[in-house]
């Protein structure tokens, strides 16, 4: 449910490297959370995100919830797909859900973020 | 009276059941000492003929109606098919709420999804929402809407709005940190100023803010108006407070309006000393997010059968709390419904007809009365159902001789603009007969001579 | 399955007409349309004939539950039986007719009507003064917000915070940020109400005020209202206490008397003006004496034997609607307050509160309650046991469709989760209750035994359950031929 190659944050967002590239989407817990997904608003290539900064929200039909980016970074590439699809994220999170692509301004922001297992622990905590 | 389906034996086996002795008991919550146990004061109870009875003697001091009245400037006598007040008065429109359940709320849902549509026709814009509380705060909520588009600081505003919507405006923006402009209207046609305009565009305006026709009954030039704004990036907003217009004039989304916004009273509301009304709003489609208040979508159930349903809700106060698009609940279903049965009745050719009668019987009016010595016409902008006459003599001393023969002559312009000394803003609709209206030609010609 | 009634649009054929105008009684002048920008037509604007128009209307309307027709139990909205008398006396010619901009001296009925409700909503709520323009009870907490605020700024500093409680209404929060206040969220203790020592931590010269719904959504009254608001004061701050539950106070508590700044009343909820649909409504303001000069304009004053419009009132907060309000709706509340009197509105706080305390008894022990604390004029339940089978509060509301009822107000406040929120008012039967909690148990029951037909529900409504996720990822939202 927690793939190993990422990190991940507490407000449930999942950050995979590529070099100095970061890909970043919501986590399985978080699309189940949510529930049927309706839209998202993405952010403008090429914006300067801040650690904790808003990248956009996503909608359920009855529920709105902000992403907030894990890292600092550029915005250089958003998913068009989830204009079209939203559904995605619910249906593949982790892949053709993703949702945008930065590149990293500080890799130091990662030793912030959790492990897989330390992510399952939190989620198991909250569920508890 | 009461309205209480309970007989004291209900009341005393329900009290056993919960397990208290007295209806006091229930309210222990509430702590002893804050408790209310005196009386409210208020009159005794009245059955209903007392109630009756007492509301017509209230009724009876209301003379507004012994008179012939040419008042409009935001508020317009209209005729009202007989199956608006008919239908609208069904106790499955009058007695539900907002359509939470959409199974159980169809035909209020299917309506909101035709008036959506007919406001889009009418305004040739692509979405529209389930209605505003009145025109004013419709202009305050496209204005709060335009600036969430146009992250900007500035909002000109067309002096020739109606004042009461401008004030409105500003009471809404005043503790959010923009600022209004007003743009001047055209000393002679009583058009807006394309030069002042131009003039105070910039970088900063947010949106630009014109009612058509305007205050003055005068219509507009919009596209030019329009096309300036653009071009500094400022969102181009119609207001339309005399909604019949639209079936006759060039609708808004035909002049590069990005919203339009406005009044529907006149499509089978009462003058009802001014409420309830009817705020409408509608614009291009890429703003759907930032349109606040409710809509109404097409979807399926789970048998494939067409339904409606209240939808996009997460940008409502319900869902997004304070980040929402606007705090609006509870609006004005009930007046987009007679809305809905009005322009439904009408139709495109009733509309236009209608329109165009006003437009007919008002620009008789204006040149029968201009013909008189002591008045002229004080704007060239062309008309549509209003008009501004120009008095030689005091306008107070006029309208008041105009009372003593029975006439409310229109509404005196100087309170909101100093500078129309003694003129006058004159609405004539199709319910005045010419033989009313030669009436006021005649009371004027003898109070003026 | 029901035939679908078309949309009008349909039903357009060319020629067809409901409305016919006399012959034009003036002389016409077409060359008057060559100096105008007009419109050529209105494409898909619908032509149909009468008849088509009566069927229509009335089919669609017959597919509505209705407080006329249906037990309709939507916690904190109060869906009461509308009297028809006060229709009637809405429906007079003197109040129809009226023009707003009519000289004051024409229009004294409706001016002296507009201060009398003012003055009895003064005693009902003991506070000193009234607006009744606002339109509708979000519009009413804008209004009152921002009289806060020019208080505020007039003592120097409108300052930067609201404190909301996490039960409260939405439109609570969002009024706040419309004023220019950035809100804090205080979280509900396990009585469900506002912790004295919460609030004593929170408050700082930087919020402007307290906003707190009396009885809460949970239907529970917050006990401690007095403290509270001393610590509001103290601090330099004011209260204002949302009223949409006010039917559950009726002759039983004045907010007025006890450290409440501002408040706002739904005439559509606790004075019985029907709902329309989702409105008219009206959202009147109740002020103390020290907010009096910031008041929207304009103010209706006594001189004498008159009434007269002010509008000259330099600390006014402003305009806050045109003319007069919802006129008609405060006609209606008007009728309803003398036809009850003081013994009658009492009366209906009691038999509120007695109907709400017996379906919460009935139900207790069938469905999870979260706070046990006492309750007044309705109670929340939740979804909590029937979850553990797959069944959530949607499908026990979509079920209860089948029985004839409408369903509770669903998934509020959002503090209980898969919330069922219940408010009967006080003009049900006990037929009606007992109807409403023989369909409860049932559906219990059959979450229970079958839960596959609640989720299934309605299986006897006009059209089954809708796809409320392909509504808002494709927005179909008017018609397009």
């Amino acid at each position: 449910m927690y793939p190993d190659n990422l990190y991940y944050t507490k407000d449930h967002e999942w950050v995979k490297v590529e070099d100095d590239l970061a890909i970043i989407g919501i986590t399985e817990f978080a699309q189940k959370q949510l529930g049927d997904i309706v839209y998202i608003e993405l952010p403008e290539i090429g914006t300067n995100l801040e650690v904790h900064q808003t990248i956009g929200a996503i909608e359920s039909v009855k529920a709105v919830s902000d992403v907030f980016s894990p890292i600092a970074g550029e915005v250089i590439e958003v998913n068009e797909k989830l204009n079209e699809s939203p559904e995605l994220i619910n249906q593949d999170p982790y892949g053709q859900g993703w949702i945008i692509k930065l590149r990293i301004k500080n890799k130091t922001d990662l030793n912030q973020l959790m492990s897989a297992s330390e992510y399952e622990k939190y989620v198991e905590s909250l569920e508890a | 009276m009461s309205y209480i389906p309970l007989s004291q034996r209900d009341i005393e086996e329900m009290l056993r059941r919960i397990g208290v002795s007295s209806l006091d008991e229930l309210f222990q919550s509430i702590p002893e000492e804050i408790r209310w146990k005196g009386s409210l004061n208020l009159p005794s109870p009245l059955s209903e003929s007392e109630l009756l009875e007492y509301f017509e003697k209230l009724g009876q001091k209301n003379t507004y109606p012994q008179f012939l009245s040419f008042l409009g400037a935001g508020a317009y006598p209209h005729l009202i098919p007989a199956v608006v007040d008919y239908l609208s008065s069904r106790g499955e429109f009058v007695t539900p709420y907002t359509p939470y359940q959409p199974e159980v709320s169809q035909g209020t849902l299917q309506i909101i999804f035709e008036y959506q549509t007919l406001i889009c026709q009418l305004t040739a814009l692509e979405i529209a929402n389930a209605s505003l509380y009145e025109g004013a705060t419709a202009v305050a909520e496209a204005v709060l809407m335009a600036q969430r588009i146009r992250n900007r600081s500035k909002i000109l505003v067309a002096r020739s709005l109606h004042p009461q919507y401008r004030q409105v405006m500003a009471t809404y923006v005043k503790n959010l940190g923009l600022t209004i402009e007003e743009v001047d209207f055209d000393l002679k046609s009583g058009q807006l100023s394309l030069d002042d305009l131009t003039k105070r565009l910039s970088e900063e305006v947010i949106a630009l803010v014109v009612q058509n026709p305007n205050f003055f009954g005068v219509v507009e030039k919009l596209e030019e108006a329009f096309s300036l704004s653009h071009q500094k990036g400022a969102l181009a907003i119609a207001v339309i407070a005399e909604g019949l217009s639209l079936g006759l004039l060039k609708p808004p989304g035909e002049v590069g309006a990005d919203i339009a916004c406005g009044e529907g009273q006149s499509f089978g509301l009462p003058l009802a000393f001014g409420g309830p009304y009817l705020g409408f709003i509608a614009c291009r489609e890429n703003f759907l997010r930032q349109l606040p208040g409710r809509i109404a979508g097409q979807t399926k159930d789970a048998e494939g059968k067409i339904g409606y349903v209240l939808t996009l809700s997460t940008r409502e106060q319900h869902i997004r709390r304070e980040k929402a698009t606007s705090n609006i609940c509870t609006n004005q279903a009930w007046c987009a419904l007679r809305a809905t049965i009005f322009l439904e009745t009408l139709g495109p050719k009733g509309l236009r007809e209608l329109a165009y009668y006003n437009l007919q019987k008002a620009n008789y009016a204006l040149e029968k009365l201009c013909s008189l010595p002591g008045i002229k016409r004080h704007f060239s902008g062309p008309i549509f159902n209003e008009f501004v006459l120009e008095l030689e003599q005091p306008v107070n001393k006029i309208t008041s001789q105009l009372l003593n023969r029975g006439i409310i002559a229109g509404y005196p312009l100087e309170r909101d603009y100093p500078e129309l000394k003694n003129c006058l803003l004159l609405c004539v609709t199709e319910v005045h007969s010419k033989e009313k209206i030669d009436e006021l030609v005649r009371a004027f010609k003898e109070v003026l001579s | 399955m029901n035939r679908r009634e078309p949309l009008i649009f349909e039903l357009s054929g060319e020629g067809k007409r409901a409305f016919f105008l006399p012959p034009l009684d003036v002389p016409e002048k077409r060359e008057i349309l060559e100096f105008l920008p007009c419109r050529e037509n209105i494409p898909g604007f619908p032509e149909v004939s009468e008849p088509e128009i009566v069927r229509h209307f009335t089919r669609l309307a017959q597919t509505n539950f209705c407080v006329d027709t249906t037990f309709y139990p939507l916690g904190s909205c109060t869906m009461k039986y509308s009297p028809k008398i006060n229709e009637k006396i809405a429906g007079l010619s003197h109040f129809l007719t009226i023009h707003p901009l009519a000289q004051e001296e024409l229009v004294q009925g409706s001016l002296e009507l507009i201060k009398l409700l003012e003055d009895y909503l003064c005693r009902i709520t003991g506070m000193a003064y009234f607006t009744l323009w606002p339109a509708a009870g979000a519009h009413g907490e804008l209004t009152g917000m921002m009289m806060i605020r020019a208080a505020l700024t007039r003592r120097g500093n409108p300052r930067k915070i609201v404190l909301i409680p996490d039960s409260a209404h939405g439109t609570n929060p969002s009024s706040a940020h419309l004023c220019g206040y950035h809100v804090q969220e205080i979280k509900s203790n396990e009585e469900g109400t506002v912790d004295v020592e919460d609030l004593e931590k929170m408050m700082t010269d930087e919020v402007a005020a307290l906003m707190l719904t009396n009885p809460n959504t949970l239907g529970i009254f917050e006990k401690d209202i007095c403290r509270l608001a001393e610590i509001v004061h103290r601090r330099g701050g004011f209260v204002y206490m949302d009223g949409a539950n006010m039917n559950a106070l009726l002759g039983k508590f004045r907010p007025g008397d006890h450290g409440v700044d501002v408040i706002h009343l739904n005439l559509h909820k606790t004075f019985s003006t029907p709902h329309g649909g989702g409105g008219p409504g009206a959202g009147p303001v109740g002020v103390t004496e020290e907010l009096e000069p910031f008041l929207p304009i304009p103010v209706i004053k006594r001189e004498g034997e008159r009434l007269v419009v002010e509008n000259n009132r330099p600390l006014s907060i402003g305009r806050v609607r045109t003319f007069f309000g919802n006129f008609l709706v405060l006609v209606k509340a008007l009728a309803y307050i003398l036809s009850l009197g003081d013994e009658g509105l009492k009366q209906v706080a009691e038999i509120a509160v007695l109907n709400s305390n017996y379906l919460r008894k009935s139900l207790e022990g069938i469905f999870h309650l979260k706070y046990s604390s006492p309750t007044l004029h309705e109670c929340v339940f939740s979804d909590k046991w029937q979850r553990e089978k797959g069944v959530q509060n949607i499908d026990i509301a979509k079920r209860l469709i089948d029985f004839g009822l409408h369903p509770p107000t669903m998934s509020f406040p959002l503090i209980v989760q898969g919330a069922l929120m219940i408010e009967p008012t006080e003009t049900e039967s006990k037929v009606e209750l007992d109807a409403f909690i023989e369909a409860m148990k049932q559906i219990a029951y059959e979450a229970e035994k079958n839960p596959e037909i609640l989720k299934t529900a309605p299986h006897r409504a006009y059209v089954r359950r809708l796809d409320e996720v392909a509504a808002a990822r494709n927005p179909v939202l008017r018609w397009k031929g």
